[in-house]
């Protein structure tokens, strides 16, 4: 089993795919420390799974669906609903640009 | 000799309501008073229920005109701070969710507050449950009752110690892999871990969703098995909660004996570098249940190391996916303000569930996980119970966790199976080392609640370890 090594280059590209920023000592930091954490998960190759599904969901519930209306209980008012917002505009919520702003990740 | 009345069981709270020895409000009062007192050394509460006195005067009200209907009624009890509570500020002891005020309930505690239950406040955790000593909580660790040099344990610190520290009558944590039993154990107090679907995940802020389960720490098994009763059941608000029906815990409890009841004592949880005082308190338990009339047999499972691996992809991966909603758009504040444990534990997750690890990595453990699933499905064809250590030793000291990016992993290495197959599991005190507890894990097939529940009710009758420390003495 080869060892795999996580650099600071891939440090810093995961961090933008989980909109994270980190200080360049993070960086070095989680790049040592994924190293070792990989070395650990890599113990799993030990053990034969070639014809062994895998398990999302442990108690075996599946397609649990509901009746298609409106379940009133769980309507949160605007005002509430817009309460712990820091930016509202009449009545919205204010969402960042997301599109073309990647020069800002 | 008399008990004070922070040392009240449920049942004896309820007893002395009905006796008029003491009021609600008397109890809540005391509470109050010993929060006031001790909870700036300990760290245990976050906040307080500001209309606490007021909810116990109505109980009080209540108590006097219909006598006592609902089985938490006038029950003190502190919630981990994890759990959407209306009116109280919920932050899962990270500072993104500073000064958050929850805008709907969780299932649970609605449960628990529909059931009579007074919140006196929010307790100290890993944040975002992250870690297994409280230490990576953006609000200072909260420190072991028995000894402020050690830690609680995580994430549920804040609720075990609460017990432990007499500062509620009983308790809600949840777990992941180990957050109530780890704590429990370390702060020698009774925790139990629900099937995965029996308590909803609604209003619970999510780590791993397909392991995340709610549960109760209390003073004993009783209590534990009380309050599980109350918050377990199927819920339109959470799809993964089992329809299957919830049996009144509490009356198959008492039981004389453990005749017919076969235990599994696993050979690979007694560590290598488990301390020799810690595994004679396994074997002594071992000796107890047969003094009990139980079959205790020794088995063979798969390596815990494994189950670490496991774990942590599974837990990682969902971490990423579950806090991505923290983008302080409609609640909360900037990413920003994740504490560095937080971003390790997104960051790894993103990296497995990336384009090329993907199958090295997340498929890889969730079918290592299907192995531990069988294992244990073969195990209980044979065995009702699984026991073992709940960790590998006794509390370790404030600072531990530091620098050591698994900590919370190792320290639950013999949690993470049962959690990850969605298992239900008590946890129990064992004995002591160096002054501090130790905890006993009895750990059922999913579902089987009531079996769990009633053997280590069993063992918990039958043996003097669930001691309380002499607060004035030990801070």
């Amino acid at each position: 089993m080869h060892k795999v090594m996580v650099s600071a280059e891939e440090v810093k590209k995961i961090a933008k795919l989980a909109s994270l920023k980190l200080q360049q000592e993070e960086v070095d930091l989680f790049a040592t420390q994924f190293t070792q954490t990989v070395d650990v998960i890599n113990q799993l190759n030990e053990i034969d799974t070639s014809s062994v599904p895998g398990t999302y969901q442990v108690n075996n519930l599946a397609n649990i669906t509901r009746e298609d209306v409106v379940d009133t209980d769980r309507i949160l008012p605007q005002a509430i609903a817009l309460r712990e917002a820091k930016l509202t505009h009449n009545g919205f919520f204010v969402v960042p640009r997301v599109i073309d702003s990647s020069e800002e990740l | 000799m008399n008990k004070q009345l922070h040392e009240l069981t449920i049942g004896e709270v309820h007893a002395g309501y009905m006796s008029k020895d003491f009021t609600c409000v008397n109890l809540v009062k005391h509470f109050l008073n010993r929060i006031e007192k001790y909870n700036h050394k300990l760290n245990i509460y976050l906040a307080l229920n500001e209309k606490a006195l007021q909810q116990a005067a109505e109980v009080d009200k209540e108590i006097a005109e219909k006598g006592i209907t609902r089985e938490l009624l006038g029950i003190p009890m502190a919630i981990k701070d994890n759990f959407l509570t209306v009116g109280m500020s919920t932050t899962a002891s990270s500072n993104i969710l500073k000064g958050y005020m929850p805008q709907f309930e969780s299932t649970v505690t609605s449960k628990l507050l529909a059931a009579g239950a007074i919140f006196l406040g929010k307790t100290n955790m890993d944040s975002f449950a992250h870690g297994s000593s409280t230490e990576t909580s953006d609000f200072g660790p909260t420190l072991n009752p028995w000894n402020t040099d050690k830690l609680p344990g995580g994430s549920s610190g804040g609720s075990a110690a609460a017990i432990t520290a007499g500062l509620a009558t009983a308790a809600l944590g949840s777990e992941t892999a180990g957050s109530i039993r780890q704590p429990a154990a370390w702060c020698g107090v009774t925790g139990f871990k629900p099937s995965y679907g029996r308590a909803s995940r609604y209003g619970c802020i999510a780590m791993a969703s397909s392991t995340d389960s709610p549960g109760p720490i209390g003073r004993n098994i009783k209590d534990c098995a009380i309050i599980t009763k109350v918050i377990a059941g199927k819920d339109p608000y959470d799809g993964t909660t089992t329809p299957a029906s919830v049996e009144n815990y509490p009356s198959f409890l008492d039981k004389k004996d453990l005749k017919g009841i076969k235990i599994a004592l696993v050979k690979e949880y007694m560590l290598k570098e488990m301390r020799d005082d810690v595994k004679q308190l396994i074997t002594d338990a071992v000796t107890k249940f047969k003094e009990l009339g139980a079959e205790v047999e020794e088995i063979s499972l798969m390596d815990p190391k494994y189950a670490i691996g496991v774990y942590t992809v599974i837990q990682r991966s969902e971490v990423s996916s579950n806090l991505s909603r923290f983008d302080g758009i409609r609640f909360g504040h900037t990413r920003d303000q994740f504490c560095q444990e937080t971003k390790r534990r997104v960051m790894l997750g993103t990296y497995t569930l990336s384009a090329g690890y993907y199958d090295a990595f997340y498929k890889k453990a969730l079918a290592v996980r299907t192995r531990i699933v069988s294992e244990f499905e073969e195990v209980f064809k044979t065995y009702d119970a699984v026991m073992g250590a709940v960790s590998p030793g006794p509390a370790l000291s404030v600072g531990a966790s530091k620098n050591q990016p698994m900590f919370g992993e190792m320290e639950d290495v013999l949690l993470e199976q049962s959690s990850i197959a969605g298992l239900t599991s008590a946890g129990v005190p064992c004995g002591f080392v160096d002054g501090l507890p130790i905890g006993l894990q009895i750990t059922c097939d999913q579902l089987q609640e009531t079996k769990a529940l009633m053997i280590a009710d069993c063992y918990q009758q039958n043996t003097n370890f669930n001691l309380f420390p002499d607060l004035d003495k030990s801070l």
